[in-house]
């Protein structure tokens, strides 16, 4: 990838599998030799922990495949399904099966609040400037792909919660009903997502197809986003290039080891919230069989949607809405020609970073509007007025402060190296 | 392969292009039963109709049935909430449009328009804007209240405060006898 390969087979079968296949020394060069940036710090090991999520939720799902029955058919008392019954099933009666489930359930949890670190820590380190315009997006493809992922699973156990988050979210695409007449698009797509004329046991059938796919396609993104990262190596918390070998540690065992380390207290989290409160980021309403005919009084996404809920919610008009909330991703893509700066990490720019905690600060408040009632206030200010501030402000960090403030900001000085700049210039290698 | 660049096309241009378009004509027929299949399936389409007795609902009382997989509101109107439905004027209406289909497309959404008798609104359950069932009895215009984005319906179904675009939807129904609706 980077460099000449160091790789020197040292056995006769080594040597011979080299001249054909030679996946020891693509090994070799990507995880063990691999240039790093010695200055990494702890918000750089979530790329290993991301990867560590996907993993668990794969071999969790093969297994909790086995079990489940994806059939909306009736199940054992009235109201219920045979989908439910079986995550009961796998819940009471399968060896481990509440473990199984509960890892799955809240992996998912985990998987994105490990990515959301992961995309604030690209964003404030200015990872997406070039060269790494491609790397992240593959990021925000994955993201996306994730999203929808997490909410095919959350269909599948065939709760209240079920049922309704796949009504409210295939209807998104009817509102493209409003610009193509009478030709009805929008509910045409709707009705072929649900094979159906409202979700029902079809939907539940395909959702759970896709379901076991998709993550298989999220692996195979992985692999371009990494492949990716590798072209010009990792960016890093001063944001400034790699000079030389001075600048850099193979990747193992400085990196393996200081990963390793950050998985294991990231598994002690996930350990925290499976045994101690496994329903705690869980809706109780999903505990109730899917219904058709009641909508529960608060539908609400999974914490990991709310901003983008409250986002759809603040807009009063249908395709509106809908548009604001499927830009609000979209618009992730565009950052690295949004951001005008030639200073990519935030440490060297001072009104940026300001801008950026507020960013933060907005994405947290967005959530926590869609968290709350449709006519919820906070100390007089209704919260629909709160979340439409906090949109506009969403929108306008990206299109409008980022592209402006790369032009009117003076960065602060930027060091002359990696080495210099952590080892002090008096004990900095020779350049 | 000799390259000779003339302007004009040659006969193994036609073969190419030809052949591009049968297979590309091929691979769409093939395509798209992977496509249709999702849509659907002929057991999904023969749904009946279903028949409701009126008898047992109560003056004022909003009931929901469950049709074609979908809420169905049947709700018997008190002649206070009758007078209110008629004395909207349509102009004050988010959505002019009936959406009533025993209508022509474009009948104004007229409370009569939205009726076969008075009493009897016959009435989709699913919210216009992204399908949620409303709450009866809720809202400031005395009909529905949708909890999932808050819109709001009047005792005509029709709605008052957004984001839902339109009115609910009245499916095709009739009455066999004064106590008796056959819908679908
Ligand atoms: S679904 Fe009824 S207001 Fe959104």
């Amino acid at each position: 990838m980077s460099g000449p390969s160091t790789y020197v087979p040292e056995t006769g079968f080594t040597r011979w599998l080299d001249q054909r296949l030679p996946i020891l020394r693509f090994s070799h060069d990507t995880m063990l030799t691999f240039p790093t940036p010695r200055n990494l710090n702890f918000w750089y090991a979530f790329g290993a922990i991301l990867t560590f999520c996907l993993g668990v939720q794969i071999v969790t799902g093969i297994v909790l495949a086995m079990h489940f029955d994806p059939s909306a058919t009736v199940g054992a008392v009235p109201g219920s399904s045979a989908a439910f019954d079986s995550v009961e099933s796998i819940m009471r009666d399968v060896n481990y099966g509440w473990l199984l489930r509960y890892v799955h359930a809240n992996g998912a949890s985990m998987f994105f609040l490990a990515v959301y670190v992961h995309m604030f820590r690209g964003l404030y380190y200015g990872s997406y400037k070039a060269p790494r315009e491609i790397l992240w997006i593959l990021g925000v493809i994955i993201y996306l792909l994730m999203v929808m992922t997490a909410f095919m699973g959350y269909v599948l156990p065939w709760g209240q919660m079920s049922f309704w988050a796949a009504t409210v979210i295939t209807n998104l695409f009817s509102s493209l009903d409003q610009v193509t007449g009478g030709l009805k698009v929008g509910s045409h797509i709707a009705t072929w997502l649900w094979g159906d004329f409202a979700v029902g046991g079809p939907t539940l059938n395909r959702f759970f197809s896709l379901h076991y796919l998709l993550p298989f396609i999220i692996a195979a993104v992985v692999g371009l986003h990494i492949w990716a990262l590798h072209v010009p190596g990792n960016n890093n918390p001063l944001g400034i290039d790699v000079k030389g070998p001075q600048d850099t540690v193979p990747f193992h065992p400085y990196y393996t080891a200081k990963d390793a380390f950050y998985v294991g207290l990231f598994a002690i989290l996930f350990a925290v919230l499976v045994f101690f409160a496994p329903d705690f980021v869980g809706n109780p309403d999903n505990y109730i069989p899917a219904n058709p005919l009641v909508t529960p009084a608060d539908i609400v996404p999974e914490w990991y949607l709310l901003p983008f809920y409250a986002m759809l919610r603040s807009i009063p008009q249908k395709l509106i809405g809908v548009l604001v909330l499927g830009g609000a991703i979209v618009t992730l893509a565009f950052i690295p020609w949004l951001d005008t700066s030639k200073v990519r990490s935030n440490r060297f720019r001072p009104l940026m970073k300001q801008f950026f905690w507020l960013f933060v600060l907005d994405c947290l408040v967005l959530g926590y509007c869609g968290s709350q009632g449709v006519d919820a206030a906070v100390v007089g200010i209704p919260l629909v007025w709160v979340a439409r501030l906090g949109t506009a402000y969403y929108y306008g960090f990206f299109w409008v402060l980022m592209p402006l403030i790369g032009l009117i900001e003076t960065p602060r000085p930027l060091p002359d190296s990696i080495a210099k700049s952590v080892l002090g210039a008096a004990h900095a290698p020779a350049e | 392969m000799a390259t000779t660049t003339t302007a004009e096309p040659t006969r193994r241009d036609f073969l190419y292009i030809a052949t591009g378009s049968v297979a590309a004509v091929g691979a769409a027929a093939a395509l798209w039963p992977l496509i249709d299949q999702m849509n659907p399936s002929s057991a999904v389409l023969a749904l009946a109709s279903i028949e409701i007795d009126l008898t047992p609902i109560q003056v004022g009382q909003s009931v929901t049935f469950k049709f074609r997989g979908h809420p169905l509101f049947v709700r018997r109107r008190s002649p206070a909430e009758i007078a209110t439905a008629k004395a909207v004027p349509v102009s004050e209406l988010i959505d002019p449009i009936a959406r009533n289909l025993n209508l022509p497309d474009d009948a104004p959404a007229t409370d009569a328009n939205r009726e076969t008798h008075p009493e009897w609104l016959v009435v989709s359950g699913v919210c216009t804007h992204l399908g949620c069932t409303p709450t009866a009895y809720e809202g400031d215009f005395g009909g529905w209240l949708c909890h999932c984005h808050g819109s709001q319906y009047d005792v005509a179904g029709r709605v008052r405060k957004g984001p839902a675009p339109q009115n609910l939807e009245i499916p095709v129904y009739s009455f066999l006898s004064p106590t008796r609706v056959k819908v679908g």
